[in-house]
């Protein structure tokens, strides 16, 4: 996984509230594989593209706006469906962090498992961002991983929390089986003595 | 410190087999369904060098790929659909976990299956690639959705790393009256909570009206529970939980049964157990809902008109109704009942149970549909026990179509779709922009409240029907 420790990139602000996965990434893609050449056309296909191919004005085909690797979005994105190609395809894109007032649980999951920064800002904050993306097309913005900040177009600070964990994850680009089986150990005996108090779960 | 706790933290402390300074626990994983999608998931397992820990904790069916006309492998039409369900097939064989293939009556949606063959048992710990995990909550287990780098970890560790969720109980009380069900109870509690309401949390439902609830009706409740933003729901097992749970196929018998029952009683949250939100909800006044949006919060009663954006103070909010109206094609202030519908599907991991069938059934005995309506089985199972009470009977003389089960229009990525501005009366989970196809347009129903719009071409008050 590519770790994320700092990145300065245009933003996108994207004013869709409770923007599901099924809009990230419409369902009959979901059988594509990664590797398909046109696997970054389906992220968020259909507002994008018309019925006969052509684009739409929807904001991430415009320039400079199309060249950006940040998402500002609106309450709970990315909510819905569990679907990880929703975050395959922000990647396939160079997306690589989304700020946003709230996420769905299992694509903030998704995003951190696979070097997409999602960061949790204020309603207002997110609010704040996004009218001065949107007055400025292509204005760049930071977030720093280290320090747990966002720096705006006008150079305000936000600083945002992040699980320690998570953190750590994205900063040294962790894969979580590896890590995981470093606990094997652990792991083993404590199957073993769960398996042991509780045969009923393990035969029918 | 009080020792008390919440039934989820019960169920998630018996299976942390270590906990980081940072409070994200290591938990052991009882029981992992996939479906058809993940089909790719044992290439990329090998790929990595890792192998299946407990291939016998494991239980594929295919579901999302399955053409609701197909009885055979060779009925899928040749292509991604058939692969993707062939794949499944595949890696199970090589690899040896248990496997309900499509001739198969044990096969169909895997939140139906899991229940219907004792896989999901009340105190476990089960995931899936699937948002709608949350429905094996009902049992009195956590369950939730995992994304395809969690289904890799769970294949090769049997654990999953996870962040303990806040506590939320939403308590509901109230009898529901006749021809209001558990679907129209989950429309008014997202509408209560909102689509984010339950981020970060894990709920737990409590009160008459849960108790009141069959096992079937907990089902609908918690698999629509990650439309309001949480990953799971939970009710306490009980009476009705131990009985439906019992003699299935997978569940324990004999002294493990016993034994399983002693943990099962102590399944409950601890009358101090603090939780960090709580919700009240009356069902008294309950009515048959219906969504009009493009979010499963969107939803009002079946006698209301549509509100009017205008009149919503949060400007988001507003802007989101609005979107939703053009969408929809739809005006302010319609009447509910207005809103004619082309074509109706009856079926989901929300709505395909038995008594979900019976529901419709009662409807449509004795009526004919005006719009094209598919009926679709969660299983094989509950196909044959439908076809034993003479259901598809009815559905087949009031012309509509008895189908194979699988998800179907709920996904819609099976060849069972709308067109695009085609509108639908749906017992599904999610009316999403394009969820049933490209621009099409989706309302959410119960199964009975479906029927009655298949049979009138228009939403309808089921109550006023008999």
């Amino acid at each position: 996984m590519q770790p994320f420790s700092s990145l300065t990139a245009i933003g996108v602000p994207i004013d869709i509230p409770n923007c599901d996965t099924d809009q990230i990434i419409p369902a009959r893609f979901l059988r594509r594989a990664k590797d398909d050449p046109k696997y970054a056309t389906f992220l968020l296909h259909d507002l994008r593209f018309n019925s006969d191919g052509s684009e739409t004005d929807f904001i991430y085909n415009r320039a400079p706006y199309c060249d950006g690797q940040i998402v500002v979005a609106d309450i709970n994105w990315g909510c819905g469906s569990s679907r990880e190609t929703a975050v395959d395809a922000l990647v396939a894109n160079q997306i690589r962090a989304v700020v946003a007032p709230s996420f769905g649980d299992i694509h903030y999951n998704n995003c951190i498992r696979n070097g997409v920064l999602p960061v949790r800002l204020p309603t207002t904050s997110c609010n704040q961002l996004r009218e001065q993306l949107h007055a400025a097309p292509g204005a760049q913005m930071t977030i720093d991983l280290e320090t747990q900040s966002v720096t705006g177009p006008d150079q305000t600070l936000y600083p945002f929390t992040i699980d320690v964990f998570d953190r750590m994850r994205l900063l040294e680009g962790l894969d979580d089986i590896t890590l995981t089986q470093q606990h094997e150990k652990t792991i083993a005996s404590f199957e073993a003595n769960y398996r042991d108090q509780n045969a009923w779960v393990f035969d029918a | 410190m009080s020792t008390s706790k919440t039934l989820f933290q019960k169920i998630f402390d018996r299976h942390v087999v270590l906990e980081r300074d940072s409070g994200d626990a290591l938990l052991y994983i009882d029981r992992h369904l996939i479906h058809d999608l993940h089909h790719r998931a044992f290439a990329t397992l090998k790929a990595n060098g890792q192998t299946i820990r407990r291939p016998e904790l494991l239980f594929g069916t295919p579901d999302h790929s399955v053409p609701t006309t197909a009885r055979t492998l060779v009925d899928i039409p040749q292509g991604e659909m058939r692969e993707t369900v062939s794949g499944l097939e595949a890696a199970a064989k090589e690899m040896g976990f248990n496997h309900f293939d499509l001739t198969d009556d044990r096969h169909g949606i895997v939140h139906v299956v899991g229940p219907e063959q004792g896989i999901t048992l009340p105190g476990l710990v089960l995931v899936c690639g699937d948002s709608h995990t949350s429905t094996h909550g009902a049992l009195g287990c956590i369950a939730f959705g995992i994304g395809a780098t969690e289904i890799q970890h769970v294949l090769a560790t049997q654990t999953l790393w996870q962040r303990r969720p806040r506590n939320m109980r939403i308590n509901i009380d109230g009898a529901l009256g006749p021809g209001v069900t558990a679907k129209d109870l989950a429309l008014l509690t997202i509408a209560e909570i909102s689509a984010a309401g339950g981020a970060g949390f894990a709920i737990e439902y409590t009160g008459s009206t849960i108790r009141a609830l069959s096992v079937e009706g907990r089902m609908t409740l918690c698999n629509m529970t990650i439309e309001a933003g949480a990953k799971s729901g939970i009710i306490a097992p009980d009476e009705k939980t131990i009985a439906y749970v019992k003699d299935r196929p997978f569940s324990p018998k004999g002294r493990r049964w016993s034994e399983a029952l002693a943990y099962w009683k102590t399944l409950f949250s601890d009358t101090d157990a603090s939780f960090d939100h709580e919700v009240l909800i009356d069902a008294t006044a309950l009515e048959p809902r219906v969504t009009w949006g493009n979010s499963p919060q969107y939803s009002v009663s079946i006698g209301d008109t549509l509100p009017d954006p205008a009149n919503e103070p949060n400007l988001i909010k507003r802007s989101e109704m609005e979107a939703a109206l053009t969408y929809m094609g739809l005006q302010a202030g319609m009447a509910i009942s207005e809103i004619k519908v082309d074509k109706v599907f009856i079926g989901s991991c929300t709505n395909s149970r038995i008594e979900d069938l019976r529901a419709a059934a009662a409807i449509a005995k004795g009526r004919q549909a005006v719009v094209p309506t598919l009926v679709v089985p969660g299983s094989g199972l509950v196909k044959k026990q439908a076809e034993a009470e003479g259901l598809d009977q009815i559905f087949k003389t009031s012309g509509m179509e008895w189908r194979e089960p699988g998800c179907s229009m709920c996904v819609a990525i099976n060849g069972d779709t709308l067109s695009p501005e085609e509108r639908s009366a749906s017992t599904s989970n999610r009316n999403f922009r394009g969820r049933q196809g490209k621009g099409s347009r989706t309302h959410l129903v119960s199964p009975a409240m479906a029927a009655g719009a298949a049979i009138m071409g228009h939403f309808t008050d089921i109550r006023s029907l008999n």
